[in-house]
């Protein structure tokens, strides 16, 4: 695992906030932008959504962002620049987050290598479950690359064995369904949290539906971090290309409140 | 490597949220595969409901005109709702009302699968949603307004290029929403371990069916079995029971819409490349970045930028082949069965019957050819009078 992956969770009882951005949307300039806004914001990693024609575990606000995206001409290549650019002034902990078909495609091996050659820590990959992460987790562990596991409502059984082979954190889904925002969040996240916790001590983050300063909070009360990724979209795409300062002000308000925990 | 494999394709490339249900659902169809009173009820329902076995009809005008092999169809297009998708529809319905599941949902892109969806629910008594591209809804309004008779809710999807693929995109979110009541009954031998082998195996019904019809009126195996391939449930099926007798040949006719060497295609053999997407590892219509392509044909239930694993792996092994077939290929057998046997088959089904066209002079008369004519087609009958210039109202 690389060091700056390590660090976003390595201060005891500090929770960590995880911002999520589609890269392309609207532009490149304005990911880069935004993603340093989200550094000084205090962001402690930041998730760089690869655009694909068909995110199908995105709700509406995602999915529209994904075609903005492609729209205006983002690739692989074109997220591989913007991780450049962000490393040339900031070395914020990212992730990548996107679906099997694209890094399939670019190829496990050149994804992962340009990966450890430009800065990336991490990658989500929503369709690939424990069942077929081998294929791409061997190649990423080469090159440095941590493969998050995700955990769902519906894991129950399956906690135990992907828990135990889990890598840089936890990213446990809050709800059914899709991302988006959600008015209220039902699931038991603290019983999850603790079979988690009778496997591993790796670091859990809830993501999927917190878009309230409240939701943040209670999300970091029952683990490590609360990963917010619809809430910010909407602001870029309320905001277009001038989406950085609102960003800023979004996240702050948001790392405020998961630092009270 | 994981379960639900052909060679190297097939998997379960799906969220986290649905692992537990795939594994819960393969669980619960291997027990009811082999449970009597099940594949009884089943049995029951193909025959006293669906109409099966359906016929073997030997198309003899047609064999004559083309000079060649004999020439049979099997006829799907005479089942219950019109096409093979009620063989499966039904086994899944049947094996979701076991599984304690009081809904389902669907994906449909001709509608051919809705309205079989739509049926086994009214039929069985369960809560039906069906998801369909906007623009298909538009192709086959009836359809749509078929499934609402049977008591289905419709949900246009409007995302993407709003065909099947955007439809099947849908149903799998509406099902991560919702899975405690509901089995999402996928229509074709695609989607994530366990669906490809779940659809294959109802399916299959066609190829045992055929396999002793023909054995009764021939005394020997057909030469050939042709049948049109989109996700590849129908020529799944029809090809099933065949794939250990290897003089038997396997042909697939895939959607080429304008052709394969323009952006109008939707053969996947023909242009497309190794991927993952919708659950499986198979090929797909992409570009160089891995994004999904958006394809075409006239016939909606062939508009899928894909193929199911086994398909994928039967090509690889050279134990089927793959064709690609033209929309103006179709349209005309489409109008050549109507006219040479009396039949208006399905716009999909008519691919099948474009390559037969080509292919049974290279046969001799005492050879036999099966084309699985999967489904009616009073659905396309507006859409191919609009292809030849001449507007009707439905």
């Amino acid at each position: 695992m690389s060091n700056r992956l390590k660090k976003v969770f390595d201060t005891p009882n500090k929770k960590a906030f995880i911002a999520f951005l589609t890269a392309g949307d609207p532009t490149a300039d304005c990911t880069v932008e935004c993603i340093l806004e989200m550094e000084r914001a205090g962001a402690d990693l930041v998730e760089i959504g690869i655009p694909f024609s068909d995110p199908t575990a995105e709700g509406v606000v995602i999915q529209d962002a994904n075609i903005r995206a492609l729209k205006n001409g983002m690739t692989t290549d074109g997220a591989f620049e913007i991780v450049r650019r962000v490393r040339e002034k900031s070395q914020i902990p990212l992730a990548f987050m996107t679906y099997a078909n694209p890094v399939f495609h670019y190829g496990y091996d050149r994804f992962f290598a340009k990966c450890r050659e430009l800065g990336v820590d991490a990658i989500i990959v929503p369709d690939m479950p424990f069942e077929e992460k081998r294929e791409m987790e061997e190649p990423a562990n080469a090159h440095d690359v941590a493969v998050i596991s995700m955990i769902a409502p519906t894991s129950e059984s399956r906690i135990r064995e992907i828990a135990s082979e889990a890598k840089g954190f936890l990213y446990v889904v809050s709800s059914m369904g899709v991302t988006g925002v959600r008015s209220e969040i039902r699931t038991d996240l603290g019983a999850i949290v603790e079979s988690i916790r009778k496997v591993t001590d790796i670091p859990c983050a809830v993501g999927f539906g917190i878009s309230t300063p409240e939701q943040a909070k209670a999300m970091a009360e029952v683990s490590d971090g609360a990963i917010v990724g619809s809430a910010i979209v909407k602001i870029i795409a309320k905001y277009g290309e001038k989406a950085a300062p609102e960003v800023y002000r979004y996240v702050k308000s948001m790392k405020d409140a998961v630092a009270q925990v | 490597m994981s379960k639900g494999r052909y060679g190297i394709y097939g998997g379960q490339y799906i969220s986290e949220t649905l692992m537990n249900e795939l594994i819960h659902l393969e669980e619960c169809y291997e027990n009811y595969k082999n449970d009597p009173e099940f594949q009884r009820e089943l049995d029951t329902l193909n025959r006293e409901y669906a109409g099966r076995p359906s016929l073997l009809y030997y198309a003899e005008k047609m064999t004559k005109d083309l000079g060649g092999a004999k020439i049979y169809l099997k006829r799907e297009d005479l089942n219950h709702t019109g096409s093979h998708k009620i063989n499966n529809v039904l086994g899944q319905a049947l094996l979701a009302k076991r599984m304690g599941k009081t809904r389902i949902i669907a994906e449909t892109g001709a509608g051919q699968h809705g309205v079989a969806t739509a049926t086994a629910a009214a039929l069985l008594g369960m809560e039906c949603e069906i998801y369909m591209g906007k623009e298909d809804t538009v192709r086959q309004a009836l359809n749509v307004y078929r499934m609402e008779l049977l008591g289905a809710k419709v949900h246009p999807v409007t995302t993407g290029t709003q065909t099947l693929k955007d439809a099947v995109n849908e149903c799998m979110r509406e099902w991560t929403n919702r899975v405690d009541d509901t089995l999402y009954v996928l229509g074709s031998v695609m989607g994530p371990h366990p669906f490809p082998m779940i659809v294959r195996d109802f399916q299959s019904v066609i190829s045992r069916e055929a396999k002793a019809q023909i054995l009764e009126k021939e005394g020997k195996l057909p030469a050939a079995v042709v049948a049109c391939v989109g996700g590849g449930s129908n020529s799944m099926g029809a090809f099933y029971n065949f794939i250990e007798d290897k003089e038997v040949e396997l042909i697939g006719c895939e959607a080429a819409g304008k052709g394969v060497d323009t952006a109008f295609t939707a053969a996947t053999i023909a242009t497309g490349s190794l991927g993952i997407f919708h659950g499986m590892k198979s090929y797909f219509c992409q570009d160089e970045y891995g994004q999904i392509a958006p394809v075409y044909s006239i016939s909606a239930g062939l508009d899928y930028p894909g193929i199911g694993p086994e398909h994928a792996y039967l090509h690889d092994i050279g134990r089927a082949q793959y064709v690609p077939i033209t929309d103006d290929e179709a349209v005309d057998a489409f109008e050549y069965l109507a006219r040479t046997e009396g039949i208006i088959c399905a716009i999909e089904s008519a691919h099948a019957v474009a390559h037969v066209k080509k292919i049974a002079k290279n046969y001799r008369p005492d050879q036999s050819i099966i084309i699985c004519l999967s489904g009616r087609g009073d659905k396309d009958v507006a859409a191919i009078a609009r292809y030849r210039g001449v507007d009707i109202h439905e």
